[in-house]
């Protein structure tokens, strides 16, 4: 029973990191593509967490936190550069 | 206590799912910008606080509670500096916009340095 429901909210994840790809893909200027590339990142963290579940590995949670890191420093980088301060 | 984080990872996934709808259907950046950080912050923290509810000792719940906690910093960290950029290069609001603070600001003080 719990594992269904699992899979039902890891399904509607997926389906929410299809809708952020769409607007990455469209965006009219680059902040809306970048806005879209952090929703992306971060549905993704938890996808992580949630693929650690399913395959039973407990490593992948370590993945999803340097991922995190990663994702936080390039979009900083991203608005530094846009500002032009970089 | 399976079923109950389960529950829990099933409301944070819709939460997700609302605010990657909000990215696409929000008329300006802002609008966007608030969606897609706000409603995605809520959501992550309750799908992995499920997870780890529902899991604990299998995966290690210290570790995915040190996510959470670095999710709630640092998200809107950057969501704050994205938008700030967005407004310095001067993209376009909504037409429905009624208050522009910061433009004012800005305009305020370069009069002062000259």
């Amino acid at each position: 029973m719990a594992d269904i429901i699992y899979l039902i909210a890891g399904a509607i994840a997926l389906a929410a990191i299809v809708l952020a790809f769409v607007r990455m893909i469209i965006g009219p200027s680059s902040a809306d593509r970048v806005v879209g590339l952090d929703v992306m990142t971060i549905i993704s963290i938890s996808l992580i967490v949630f693929l650690a579940l399913i395959l039973e590995r407990s490593i992948y949670v370590d993945i999803a936190l340097v991922y995190g890191l990663i994702s936080f420093v390039g979009v900083i980088a991203v608005a530094r550069y846009l500002e032009r301060g970089l | 206590m399976e079923i109950a984080g389960a529950i829990i990872t099933l409301i944070g996934s819709l939460f997700l799912f609302l605010g990657a709808l909000g990215l696409l259907r929000m008329p300006d950046i802002f609008n966007r910008m608030q969606a897609g950080t706000k409603a995605t912050t809520m959501g992550t923290i309750l799908f992995l606080s499920g997870i780890a509810m529902g899991h604990y000792e299998s995966l290690g719940a210290g570790k995915i509670l040190i996510l959470i906690l670095f999710i709630i910093f640092t998200n809107p960290l950057s969501s704050h500096a994205l938008s700030r950029a967005a407004h310095h290069i001067g993209i376009p609001l909504a037409k429905k916009t009624v208050k522009d603070d910061l433009a004012k600001d800005e305009k305020k003080e370069e009069g002062g340095q000259l």
